[in-house]
């Protein structure tokens, strides 16, 4: 009876599936409701939940409910507490949720919806929540160990090191990324600006309230916190139109760049509790309040997705991005459908706070499938504007020129029609001088949700309301991640300085502290402003170079998954974990080499190093460089990019020698040689001991 | 998500359903607040207590302060949380 009610129940969700991905796929013409959309990624994550999750749960990687998670094992109620599965679902969502999977579907939107609907099912399903739910497990059985410890110790100690070099060269890299886009979403904007400057007075009132006033109490400052958020927001209207502080605020992108790196230094130096903790509440609610807001309001408004299915842009002559669709599709669009990054969090506290192995294909692979669904909402949100906008807002100035007509005349040629007047009446409508060439996918994402959320409360009226906020949330918990990552950075320089240099090893120490942060900040702020300068926008060369990181880091993850199927003898199942390991290889090393040695200077580095070189032999200067010394800057950093993307490609290629190398020499061996926990309880003396010195 | 208790089925009368709905939303809304806390890093001082009487009733738990004031320091400290892009 239980069975032939979950055939017809699950009978009936494919069938539904079905036909909304066909309505998707085969539809012509007039546009279609975002519904079909939402329908077709629900039916695909409930049939993969319910069948994919619990195969990998039960017969690859043998999930014992009896076996004690080292929240059970080490229970000292501080770090390692046995949790409830929904309050630990909440948890796992808020640490992996960021701007990630907002910003890759915007960009990917120029290919058209379906590339990017398609990869982000297929790759979440198959690739991303396998990964996030492998991850988990391992580090679970491991007494919650980090990536890099689980690779050390099952592939041994160099490809340990490599990992660790390559996590720190990726956070770099992401930390200048996301910076950038904040910096793309603020720059001339004076009403963003001051709605995002004021978090940080809000945010240290809200430190000192809960450091002097009431200690502790989270949830009521955060009430108040966002109260005056709202009202910053309100507030930010009328500065923008002030004719004194209007243009006080109105800064350029170099300002802006230079102002973020002077934050980012002070915020992770001073205490944590004075503007970091108070900033984080507010960026983690105002995150899940919003995407729980988008996903209402795509539901009541049912907008309707205008984007075509596949534009011209699959041969990547793109304005966005550069590049085809194989392999740039598959690294634009990183985290909604699979993320390295995942890695670090699943291996993080998440295990330590896990009741039983049970739970992992819920917190694992369900937590997953609702990131994927927030990639998929902001795919909706930039592909329900009127793609004639979208190119308008995506495109550089060096394509579309820098005023209303001249961009409409471009989108023109492209074949979508908008008229400049109406590009600027939707400016006027969200409260901005110009939406021109604003890449980053920030801005786009914004003026999605505002058209959505305006049609359930304020109508037009509230349009630059909407829009603010979306980019004041956007912006808040970029600016949170970077702060906190910058120390996350710190902390592992000093660990690696501490190699040669003892000293440098005192995280209390003041001079290592201001070093190593120092260290840290001039190393993305490079990033940042060779981007903020670029003519092409930055996030055309950084962007693809985020995206390479992310997926290569995912694709150790999944190497050192098949590993440990191997080495637990379980190597029948082993594709699992490697055949999205491969295809992330395939993807990655292909973009990387790509973005090496293309001949197109749109593409590859090293060409358009040597273009500027040419140009520089025979005395001509070419835009946008004025000067020789702007040309020889210019040279210099496609040299910089092509290291770091050479550095990627030698750790992952390393990555693959090692894993497998540890997979055949694995398979010779005819019994289990994973390094776990032991299953049975028995607690040893050093164990005891252990748990006494943590209580 | 937390089910409905068993009785719930059962209960005819008025009274016992209001009873019912009422234990469910505090439960709900006790669960919400535990996983708005977590994803600030700060996990149940409550459950923390009833850990610490238990197993070490010798020594006086931390208070709430000071378990707040740990975990703050711990969540951004070394080899604190990871945040996903």
């Amino acid at each position: 009876m239980g069975k032939l009610k979950t055939a017809l129940i699950f009978g009936a969700i494919a069938i539904l599936g079905a036909i909304a991905l066909a309505v998707i796929a085969l539809h012509q013409g007039e546009s279609i409701s975002a519904v079909w959309i939402v329908v077709a990624a629900l039916c695909v994550y409930a049939i993969a939940y319910r069948f994919y999750a619990r195969y990998l749960a039960g017969k690859v990687m043998g999930l014992n409910a009896k076996r004690p998670t080292p929240a059970v094992r080490h229970n000292d109620g501080l770090d390692f507490v046995p949790t409830p599965r929904n309050v630990l679902f909440g948890h796992h969502f808020a640490a992996i949720a960021g701007a990630g999977p907002l910003v890759g579907p915007v960009l990917a939107a120029q290919m058209g919806y379906l590339p990017g609907v398609l990869w982000i099912l297929v790759g979440a399903v198959l690739a991303g929540a396998v990964q996030d739910m492998m991850v988990l497990f391992m580090s679970t059985r491991r007494d919650g160990r980090s990536l890099g410890d689980m690779v050390r110790t099952e592939m041994g100690p160099i490809p340990g090191i490599i990992a660790q070099v390559g996590v720190l060269m990726i956070m770099v890299i992401i930390l200048a990324v996301l910076a950038l886009v904040v910096v793309k979403a603020l720059a001339e904007s004076p009403w963003g600006t001051f709605t995002v400057a004021a978090t940080i007075p809000i945010a240290v009132f809200m430190g000192l309230y809960t450091r002097y006033l009431r200690p502790g109490r989270v949830g009521e400052v955060s009430v108040i916190g966002v109260v005056l958020l709202v009202l910053a927001i309100i507030g930010g209207g009328h500065i923008a139109a002030d004719p004194y502080w209007g243009p006080a605020f109105t800064l350029t992108g170099t300002t802006l760049a230079l102002a973020m790196m002077a934050y980012g230094f002070v915020a992770s130096v001073i205490p944590v509790w004075l503007l970091l903790a108070p900033r984080d509440y507010l960026s983690t609610f105002l995150k899940i309040g919003a995407i729980l807001a988008l996903a209402v309001g795509i539901l009541i408004v049912r907008p309707h997705v205008q984007m075509p299915a596949v534009t011209p842009f699959i041969d990547g002559t793109g304005p966005v991005f550069s590049g085809a669709l194989f392999p740039f599709l598959f690294i634009t669009i990183a985290c909604g459908a699979v993320s390295g990054f995942h890695a670090l969090i699943s291996s993080g506290t998440t295990p330590k706070l896990l009741e039983n192995e049970n739970q992992i294909p819920l917190i694992g692979y369900g937590a997953m499938l609702c990131e994927s669904f927030v990639a998929i909402m902001a795919l909706i949100a930039a592909t329900v504007l009127d793609p004639a906008v979208y190119f308008a807002m995506n495109s550089p100035v060096a394509v579309i020129g820098d005023n209303a007509a001249s961009a409409a005349a471009a989108v023109a040629q492209w074949g979508f029609h908008i008229t400049p007047g109406e590009l600027e009446q939707l400016a006027r409508d969200v409260g901005e001088h110009s939406i021109l060439s604003r890449a980053g996918g920030a801005p786009t994402l914004a003026v999605g949700m505002a058209h959505i959320l305006s049609g359930i409360i304020g109508g037009k009226a509230m349009m630059a309301f909407w829009y603010h906020f979306a980019i004041l949330f956007e912006a808040l918990f970029i600016l949170t991640t970077v702060d906190a990552g910058t120390r996350v950075c710190r902390f592992m320089i000093q660990d690696l300085l501490g190699v040669a240099v003892p000293k440098m090893r005192e995280t209390k120490s003041w001079t290592a502290n201001v070093v190593a942060t120092a260290l840290t900040v001039s190393l993305w702020g490079y990033f940042l402003y060779t981007g903020v300068v670029d003519p092409l926008g930055g996030i055309n060369s950084l962007w693809p170079l985020f995206g390479i990181a992310n997926q290569m880091l995912a694709a150790v993850a999944l190497i050192l998954g098949t590993v440990v199927l191997f080495k637990m003898k379980r190597e029948r199942f082993a594709w699992a974990t490697a055949i999205p390991a491969v295809w992330l290889l395939i993807c990655t090393l292909t973009a990387g080499f790509q973005k090496l040695l293309h001949p197109d200077v749109k593409i590859g580095f090293l060409a358009h190093a040597r273009k500027y070189q040419d140009a520089l032999a025979s005395g001509d200067i070419l835009a946008p460089a004025k000067t020789a010394g702007d040309m020889h800057r210019i040279i210099i950093n496609d040299y910089v990019n092509s290291t770091l993307t050479a550095g990627f490609l030698f750790v992952v290629l390393t990555m693959v020698v090692y894993g497998v190398r540890a997979c055949l020499k694995a398979r010779r061996i005819n019994h289990p040689t994973v390094v776990e926990q032991p299953a049975a309880h028995e607690l040893t003396l050093e164990d005891e001991a252990m748990d006494t010195a943590r209580a | 998500m937390p089910r409905p208790a068993p009785q719930a089925k059962e209960a005819a009368g008025g009274a016992d359903l209001l009873c019912v709905c009422r234990d469910t939303l505090v439960r709900w809304g006790k669960d919400a607040r535990r996983t708005a806390s977590l994803m600030v890093g700060q996990p149940d001082y409550e459950v923390y207590v009833a850990h610490a009487e238990a197993t070490h009733p010798e020594q006086p738990p931390l208070d709430r302060t000071a378990f707040f004031r740990l975990h703050e320091a711990r969540r951004f400290g070394a080899g604190g949380a990871f945040r996903c892009c």
